[in-house]
């Protein structure tokens, strides 16, 4: 693989673009100035190619004695060669063979890498194996190296040099294909098709082929790029294109012989074997990154109606009218209000796409960059989060978050994650952080902790990593803990024990906990009091005792009504909510829920309602009145 | 992502080492038999070919009797493998000398230009690597972004050995700054290093903030910012190594590809290298020449990429798990 | 219809003993719905009976015989992987069916079934939503004329909101067409919503099966009572430990 193989590599296989989105590609690779640039120059390279030796063939064939190794001159552009023929025009004139040469080379040597790579899902299993594993190897050597052993073995020529760098591209072009195969091969629809008796072959060409045809073709341009560059390698060498022949790297090599004398000879060729090589590469790059990347929703978000300015008194951490805006004005939280108390857990539920995630995030501060936080008041332990110092946050203010697998530091053993925290903010020394590291994960019940800590995250349980996580935010002495989704990951069995674990955190330290969760049972049974997110916003605020009893919004009875549970009448249909949750570039004017709401009439199409109390401790965003709402709710149609 | 994967530490170093080793052995094979059966590969007689058409029959059935081949092909393979095991290479059919001296007579050269042009690559690319990233990070800067990104495509899609003409045509004949050629002056390393360094360094310059854009945005560079470190920890302590292993893997690659364009480099500079000797060789149809010195090639890229996937298993502890 | 059964089988991949020993039947024209925790094999299991991995031992037969490839169809967990992304909807329905349908109408019929606009068949799936395409996937399912459906968690990876109206489609479908069934996921409550009986497996193996009502109501196996005490309810209160 040579050293742009090297960078597609790193840049993995091209993205895998949805079909719709094909034309597009073409157009927004066209659309970018380096696309377009590169397009341009690769039609001149191809005109030149067709046309170049029909025109100037004679001329650039032309000996001429009299004017025999000149240097640059209005005559003669870049000069003249030994035999005394322009340079200028030969250059033109071998452009045909030399991008003919390298594009025959990469047809043949894609050609065969597609063989070879998709061999391996059609061939009986031990035959797949020795093809793989000889493409390993092959792969390994530089194809410089294997163009230069195979010229050795087709003799040196120009049949040779092609074979040579053909068979050059071939191993890194059947491995691609083989990594893009397995990636498809891994989804459920190629098993679903087998399930269905489609056969090897078809799966192959009907399932397999056309959803890795795009990488494939882009990098194709770019091994088109590689391929000409090292033909003119070889030419220059002296051992591709052989006399009376010539392309770039051959008058490349007689150029450079002369150097001393005058440059002209050897740079000439040099910038057209740079420029289209350019040409190819940059057109690859722009057809990859066309590919990656995905149109971008340009709905702007609404804005929400202003919060009522709230100035009761705050709690542990105070909420008034958040906002998190990202560039082009998408909004995924609009206007949440919320006060958490000393010692209260309180549940935030919400389908995904709800913001409840992105609200914990900027709760915490750690929103980044380009989303924005904005708020009336923010404020962590009677103070504007803002101005918290990184040291307070980090002891009083713990986090856990949804996936423990990837929530820790692969490369770093848990004991050492966990002591940092209390040698950057507590000042600890390595040593005594560590006992307390160990200290802490004992607390958790995580058993062996002396030997638990000196191992690494993977070499954990599921449960007992976000255990860990919980044991770290207990470094500091915290006031709240944040969980975003911590129990989604884990099986039942042990959910339950995160729950209590957290539970016990809140009893035994008076601390606030912000749990949330998409399970609306999980915050039943744990939460004081629950808000249900939909859009962006809170759409229902009320104590989880209440919650199977007097929810009224719409939408908070509707999902009690679809989540089937241990209680649920097994003979009547769940209820069902049409329609799905908006993406946060989709939200109109209006109820974001009204689309999917039975109660819906003109106005909430048209006007967002405002969060309103209801009753003590319960809120509304709804614009139904209340006996409207009661009677939905308990014997409505639902 | 159900049953985690549970080991106990030091357990899967045994099973790695032996796959390994078991890998490079394979490869090792591979190349050696690759490399024997080159010359029974050429069509016709690669003694007649060498010597030319002009040669007498007696002198071509002569060296062809010296060089082994009338012997049957399993029986040459076997002298070829103990020939290996005693470190001979075989006789240049044109100068006559042993490969092996002639190798060792060059391999020095072009060992030290691979090594001081990959040093090179790693100070320049690392740090201009990391930088970008820092400072691109959540789509900030667009501006340093596009110039970084294109600078580095078009540095990275010139070929090495045009790469090495411009710089001869710029420093050397212009300016006069650099000799042409050779090694004899401090000074006449400038340029093949640069030449050898700049591409690559564009590679893993970009691979480098890839990686770390990658890394960065990971769940456990969020747990590091929820516990407040300072950014400095965060990058260094928990971005940075772990994008040292995808860097790791394909800076190799990158070591092997720098290896094989010293081939071309050589003979822009005449750098009395491998690489040099062996398009001379090529050219000259020596075929005993080209065979060593392909093996020792390429017995060089794979021990570059078995040393950087030891160095990369002592980094890394779950590189040595094999995914199933 | 007709029956699913599992007869002593068991995988193995390398050490690891995926599925031990398992012996289950799924009776005609019943749903047998299979719960137990990540890793406990049970889409392992489900994998052999549509010949996906091979049976290290034991057979899987359906109506007695061994020979069942199509008779046994899969509905998969992720919808947004388990349809071809670059083959329309009506394409991917078509491809399960057996030659010599008319393969138009049949289309036709099937996303009816499922209630789906028959006029989407072009459409390709990223023009669907996720319990759109699990409806697709059903459809597609029921195209190869199954004995046997096999369902695995096929709610979990939609939203909450969109879970019901599939369960509903399901419960729906067995009941109209009479098929056996083996729903499988790790939410006993979808299980015990869809079941005539439920089997429980843990570590490779099935602890308990029997009628859903008895093993709900009077668990014998101490795991079963576990998953039963963790499972979330409404009106329980879960106390810091």
């Amino acid at each position: 693989m040579g050293r742009r193989g090297v960078l597609r590599a790193a840049a993995g296989p091209a993205p895998v673009a949805t079909p719709r989105d094909r034309t597009g590609v073409v157009r927004t690779v066209l659309r970018s100035p380096v696309g377009a640039t590169s397009a341009v120059l690769l039609c001149l390279l191809v005109a030149l190619a067709v046309f170049a030796p029909l025109l100037w063939g004679d001329r650039a064939a032309a000996i001429d004695t009299d004017a025999l190794q000149q240097g640059p001159s209005p005559a003669h552009l870049l000069g003249t060669d030994q035999l005394g023929r322009d340079i200028f025009f030969r250059v033109l004139v071998a452009t045909r063979l030399t991008i003919g040469l390298a594009l025959l080379a990469t047809v043949i040597g894609v050609a065969a890498g597609l063989v070879l790579g998709s061999a391996p899902s059609v061939l009986p299993r031990w035959a797949g194996r020795v093809v793989t594993s000889a493409v390993n190897i092959a792969v390994a050597f530089p194809g410089l190296l294997l163009a230069l052993f195979f010229a050795v073995i087709f003799g040196t020529g120009t049949i040779g040099a092609v074979l040579a760098i053909a068979f050059a591209i071939t191993p890194s072009f059947a491995r691609l294909t083989q990594t893009l195969t397995a990636s498809v091969a891994g989804r459920d629809f190629i098993a679903a098709a087998r399930v269905c008796g489609v056969g090897r072959f078809r799966l192959l060409t009907r399932h397999v082929l056309p959803n890795i045809a795009e990488p494939l073709v882009i990098n194709s341009t770019l091994a088109a790029g590689s391929a000409l560059t090292a033909f003119a390698g070889l030419s220059f060498l002296g051992i591709g294109v052989q006399a009376p022949s010539y392309d770039w790297g051959r008058l490349l090599g007689e150029g450079l012989n002369r150097i001393y004398l005058s440059p002209a000879p050897a740079l000439g060729p040099a910038v057209a074997v740079v420029v289209a090589g350019l040409a190819f590469n940059l057109f690859g790059e722009a057809a990859a990154s066309a590919a990656g990347r995905r149109p971008q929703p340009v709905r702007r978000t609404p804005p929400a109606p202003e919060s009522i300015v709230d100035d009761s008194g705050g709690g542990l951490l105070t909420v008034r009218n958040l906002r998190v805006t990202f560039p082009g004005g998408i909004s995924p939280v609009r206007g949440v209000s919320f006060t958490v108390h000393e010692g209260e857990m309180i549940g935030v539920v919400g389908e995904s796409g709800s913001g409840k995630s992105l609200t914990a995030l900027a709760v915490s501060r750690l929103v980044e960059h380009p989303g924005e936080v904005t708020a009336d008041r923010l404020e962590f332990d009677g103070r504007p989060l803002a101005a918290t110092p990184d040291r307070e946050l980090g002891t009083k203010l713990a986090m856990v978050f949804q996936d423990p697998m990837t929530s820790f530091n692969p490369t770093r053993r848990i004991g050492r994650q966990l002591a940092e925290v209390s040698e950057v903010h507590q000042g600890m020394s390595r040593r005594d952080a560590l006992a307390k590291a160990v200290d802490r994960l004992r607390a958790v019940r995580i058993p062996e902790p002396e030997r638990r800590a000196g191992q690494y995250p993977h070499e954990f349980s599921g449960g007992m990593r976000q255990r860990a996580m919980i044991a770290m935010g207990l470094m500091g002495e915290p006031r709240l803990v944040i969980a975003d989704e911590p129990t989604t990951a884990l099986d039942v069995t042990v959910q339950r024990e995160v729950l209590r674990l957290l539970a016990r955190i809140r009893a035994e330290r008076t601390a606030g906990v912000l749990l949330i969760s998409h399970d609306i049972t999980v915050v039943a049974q744990t939460c004081d009091r629950v808000l249900v997110m939909y859009a962006g916003r809170i759409v229902e605020e009320l104590p989880t005792a209440e919650l199977f009893t007097a929810a009224r919004h719409p939408y908070t009875t509707a999902l009690l009504a679809a989540v089937p549970d241990l209680d649920t009448d097994r003979d009547a249909p769940l209820a069902v909510i049409p329609g799905r949750p908006p993406e946060p570039g989709e939200i109109g004017p209006g109820c974001p829920f009204a689309p999917r709401c039975p109660l819906a009439g003109d106005r909430c199409r048209t006007e967002e309602p405002e969060l309103t109390a209801m009753a003590d401790g319960h809120r509304v965003a709804c614009w139904r009145s209340e006996s409207e709402l009661t009677l939905a709710a308990t014997g409505g149609p639902r | 992502m159900t049953t985690a994967v549970r080991v106990r530490g030091g357990g899967t170093w045994l099973p790695f080492a032996r796959r390994r080793a078991v890998r490079f052995l394979t490869s090792l094979w591979v190349l050696v038999t690759a490399a024997f059966l080159m010359i029974h590969l050429i069509p016709g007689d690669p003694v007649r070919e060498s010597l030319g058409l002009s040669a007498p029959p007696e002198v071509v059935a002569a060296r062809r009797a010296a060089l082994g081949l009338e012997d049957p092909l399993p029986v040459q393979y076997w002298h070829y493998l103990t020939g290996l095991f005693r470190g001979e290479l075989g006789t240049s059919l044109i100068s006559g000398t042993p490969v092996a001296d002639l190798i060792g007579d060059r391999l020095p050269a072009t060992a030290q230009l691979a090594v001081l042009a990959f040093l090179v690559v790693v100070v320049v690319a690392v740090p201009v690597g990391v930088l970008m990233a820092v400072l691109t990070k959540g789509g900030r800067r667009r501006g340093a972004e596009l110039a970084f990104t294109s600078t580095s495509v078009v540095l990275a899609a010139i070929p090495e050995f045009l790469l090495a003409v411009g710089l001869v045509g710029l420093f050397a004949v212009q300016l006069g700054a650099f000799p042409v050629a050779g090694n004899d002056a401090a000074g006449s390393w400038v340029l093949p290093v640069l030449a050898l360094a700049i591409g690559p360094a564009a590679v893993l310059g970009r691979i480098v903030r890839v990686e770390l854009l990658a890394v960065l945005g990971n769940d456990f560079v969020r747990t590091a910012r929820a516990k407040r470190l300072p950014a400095r920890l965060v990058y260094l302590r928990h971005a940075l190594p772990n994008a040292v292993t995808a860097t790791l893997t394909l800076g190799g690659m990158l070591l092997g590809a720098l290896v094989a364009g010293t081939v071309l480099v050589e003979n822009v500079f005449a750098w009395p290298g491998l690489g040099s000797t062996i398009v001379g060789s090529i050219q000259q149809k020596d075929y005993p020449a080209v065979q060593g010195i392909v093996l020792v090639y390429g017995a060089g890229v794979l021990l570059v990429n078995l040393v950087v996937d030891v160095v990369l298993a002592l980094l890394d502890p779950r590189s040595t798990i094999r995914e199933a | 219809m007709s029956e699913l059964r599992f007869d002593a089988v068991s995988v193995r991949y390398g050490h690891h003993l995926a599925v031990d020993d398992v012996s289950l039947t799924v009776p005609s024209g019943q749903v047998v719905g299979l719960v137990g925790e990540s890793g406990s094999g049970k889409s392992t299991l489900a994998a052999t009976a549509v010949g996906l991995v091979p049976a290290t031992a034991g057979r899987v037969l359906v109506d007695g015989a061994e020979n069942h490839l199509r008779k046994v169809q899969m509905v998969f967990q992720d919808p947004y992987s388990s349809l071809d992304p670059r083959m329309s909807i009506g394409g991917s329905i078509a491809e399960a069916m057996p030659r010599g349908t008319d393969r138009r109408a049949e289309v036709a019929r099937l996303l009816e079934l499922v209630n789906l606009d028959p006029g989407r068949a072009t459409a390709l799936p990223s023009r669907l939503s996720g319990g759109q395409r699990q409806r697709v996937a059903l459809a597609r399912a029921l195209a190869g004329r199954p004995e046997v459906v096999i369902a695995d968690e096929i709610t979990s990876a939609l939203d909450v909101s969109v879970q019901g109206a599939v369960l509903n489609l399901v419960r729906d479908l067995q009941r109209q067409l009479g098929l056996s069934m083996l729903f499988i996921s790790h939410n006993l409550a979808v299980v015990r919503y869809v079941s005539d009986r439920i089997a429980v497996m843990k570590s490779g193996r099935i602890v308990e099966e029997g009628p859903a009502e008895r093993v709900l109501a009077a668990p014998e196996h101490p795991y079963t009572r576990e998953l039963l005490a963790a499972a979330p309810r409404r009106h329980t209160r879960l106390e810091a430990s």
